[in-house]
């Protein structure tokens, strides 16, 4: 069984139907981006994933689990990480409390305890710096660690976002736009983590991305979406050279050009 | 400039970094400890009012400061406080036991109010609060067979182990037993700071939506926030009301309130620090303007002044100071440290990138 697999899932904001009978299932170990031009909706996908939104009709289930029973707190729990197209990190606070906060579902210890900071909390205190340290070496955060967010550059508050979606620990990551405002380095940093996420941590990743560049080399299947509806999916290589992909991002005029710029060579 | 140099993550866990701070505030801890000895009465019973202001903003610092919620209603949790230990006292109920109780209610119906008011949003919830500040003077009224209305109650003699507390008879028992209200509540604030609860504090104030996709329950840590700061403020409230030793509805009326969002801003949002220097602020204005009005109008009272003035400060401190006094002593300190090497422009805001679509 698939691990994360989404049945004919509807949504519409009044008249306009944001995403249309929608079916995909993504497997355990993959990496599988989410394709189209904007508007596509693809970030809405995302975000019925995350139970920000309930879809209108349809199914949406985690490892066997019904996320549509769930509220949008409950869905890291599962071991759903996420992060999103415009940066969301906590400004005030810093990297490594930023981070730490990508704990909270492995928190075991109640208010009262917290209050009283027992040893117990302590401990556990420990154990969460512990997990958020390999996180910090892995995507090389250390110069960091003590800076607010309101204070870093872009690229870095890209990582740092990644990092607090790693440090919870996930089986399933989805990245929305992860390369979107980075330089070619940061880009090329990303596939590397992108690749080592999925084979050295063996977590699945659902990603939205415009850089078919990336696309092309992280990714193991990928789905097109226009207007909501799902208009190609398979490798990299059959969804770029789709004709209905190239239609949707390019117009129809364009594809009976290419039809005709190959009918002219033949 | 000083550098830490870390060797365990405890250091990062500890409530202070090194020898050097937890050597300030000890020495601190011992001047508060040693000020009886040091001022006259009437100059303590000044410093106990910082103390008592300085634990209800703690009150409204944690909820506005750490969790970004306003609240232009604490007053009404400071009178519940003070109704609910004195009645509690007049029960027969040991103070200790009182008073600790009278924070446990006021926390929990805080938190019960929470539920519905933290629906609401930025200024809708301030009106929200508002309206409770001014709910609660009437319900004093109505519920004039225990709260004694517009009469007013006296409080109960204050004993501890069998020693009374008067703030005529021994003012530095009173200044003391303020002290270590304060010193437990400060460490208690350190705690949650330092902790998980904290930190989800901190992710609700500055992302609702990534808290919840981090899964923080977002609705939930609102109530907690609610429920600890009206807890701690009706703490404050009790201090308050045992200390004035008559109270009736108008001694805990909104302007109250109003006077503890001064505080907590002028001080500066999101800093302990902030709450006691706010509350030095709110506790010794009306004494210096009343001696500057004294020594220039010839003790001619002018209505509305100290209002004014308050209100005249709040403005000034959110236009050119939005960090408040501690953040304004920050920005010195890391002028002094890096001399001369700091930059004009080290603490500007920087400009925030897009925001995500805000789902509701």
């Amino acid at each position: 069984m698939s691990l994360l697999e989404i049945r004919d899932a509807t949504l519409k904001f009044g008249g306009l139907t944001a995403v249309n009978a929608l079916s995909m299932s993504v497997e355990e170990g993959q990496v599988f981006a989410l394709v189209g031009p904007n508007g596509a909706g693809k970030s809405t996908a995302f975000n019925l994933i995350s139970r920000f939104y309930t879809p209108y009709s349809g199914s949406i289930t985690f490892d066997g689990h019904d996320l549509l029973r769930l509220a949008p707190h409950q869905v890291p729990g599962l071991g759903i990480a996420r992060t999103f197209q415009n940066i969301e990190l906590f400004h005030q606070a810093t990297v490594l409390q930023n981070l730490l906060v990508g704990r909270h579902r492995h928190r075991r210890t109640g208010m009262i305890e917290n209050i009283l900071f027992t040893p117990r909390v302590r401990d556990e205190e420990r154990a969460h710096r512990e997990a958020v340290e390999e996180v910090i070496d892995f995507l090389d955060l250390q110069p960091y660690r003590d800076q607010r967010i309101a204070g870093l550059p872009y690229g870095v508050r890209k990582v740092v976002e990644l990092g607090r979606a790693l440090a919870s620990k996930p089986r399933l990551l989805l990245l929305d736009e992860p390369a979107s405002g980075l330089s070619v380095e940061e880009t090329q940093n990303m596939r590397w983590w992108i690749d080592d996420i999925r084979r050295q941590m063996g977590i699945t990743v659902l990603m939205v991305e415009h850089d078919m560049g990336l696309v092309a080399k992280v990714c193991d299947r990928v789905l097109a979406l226009d207007g909501g509806k799902k208009i190609a999916e398979g490798t990299p290589a059959e969804v770029q050279s789709h004709p209905e992909v190239i239609a949707a991002y390019l117009g129809t005029g364009a594809i009976s050009k290419t039809a005709d710029a190959k009918g002219a060579r033949k | 400039m000083r550098f830490h140099f870390k060797t365990s993550y405890d250091t990062d866990i500890d409530l202070f970094p090194d020898w050097w701070k937890r050597g300030l505030y000890l020495a601190l801890l011992a001047l508060a400890v040693g000020l009886p000895w040091l001022l006259d009465d009437f100059f303590l019973g000044e410093a106990t009012n910082v103390l008592i202001w300085a634990v209800a903003g703690l009150g409204l610092m944690l909820l506005t400061g750490q969790t970004g919620q306003v609240s232009l209603g604490h007053s009404a949790f400071m009178a519940l406080g003070c109704y609910a230990c004195v009645l509690l006292m007049d029960a027969g109920l040991p103070f200790v036991l009182a008073f600790l109780l009278a924070g446990v209610i006021t926390g929990v119906v805080g938190a019960i109010i929470a539920v519905p008011a933290l629906r609401l949003h930025g200024v809708y919830l301030a009106i929200a609060t508002l309206a409770l500040a001014i709910l609660a003077d009437d319900i004093i009224v109505l519920l004039a067979p225990w709260t004694g209305g517009v009469n007013g109650m006296y409080a109960p003699p204050v004993t501890i182990l069998g020693l009374e507390i008067n703030r005529w008879a021994n003012p530095a028992a009173w200044y003391w037993m303020a002290l270590a209200v304060v010193v437990l509540v400060t460490a208690a604030y350190r705690n949650i700071l330092r902790s998980p609860l904290g930190r989800s504090f901190a992710a609700v104030r500055d992302s609702e939506i990534s808290a919840q996709a981090m899964g923080v329950d977002v609705a939930r840590t609102k109530t907690i926030a609610f429920g600890l700061s009206c807890a701690f403020t009706g703490l404050g409230g009790a201090l308050m009301g045992l200390f004035a030793e008559v109270f009736n509805n108008e001694t805990f009326n909104f302007l109250i309130a109003i006077q503890l969002v001064m505080m907590i801003v002028v001080g500066g949002l999101g800093f302990i620090h902030g709450a006691f220097l706010g509350a030095v602020v709110v506790a010794f204005l009306p004494q210096l303007l009343s001696i500057i009005t004294s020594s220039i109008g010839g003790g001619i009272a002018i209505p509305g002044l100290e209002a004014a003035v308050f209100g005249g400060i709040l403005i000034l401190f959110i236009l050119f100071e939005p960090m408040g006094l501690y953040g304004r002593w920050l920005k010195v300190r890391t002028w002094l440290e890096l001399f001369p090497f700091a930059r004009k422009d080290m603490f500007r805001r920087q400009k925030s990138y897009l925001k995500t679509e805000r789902l509701r």
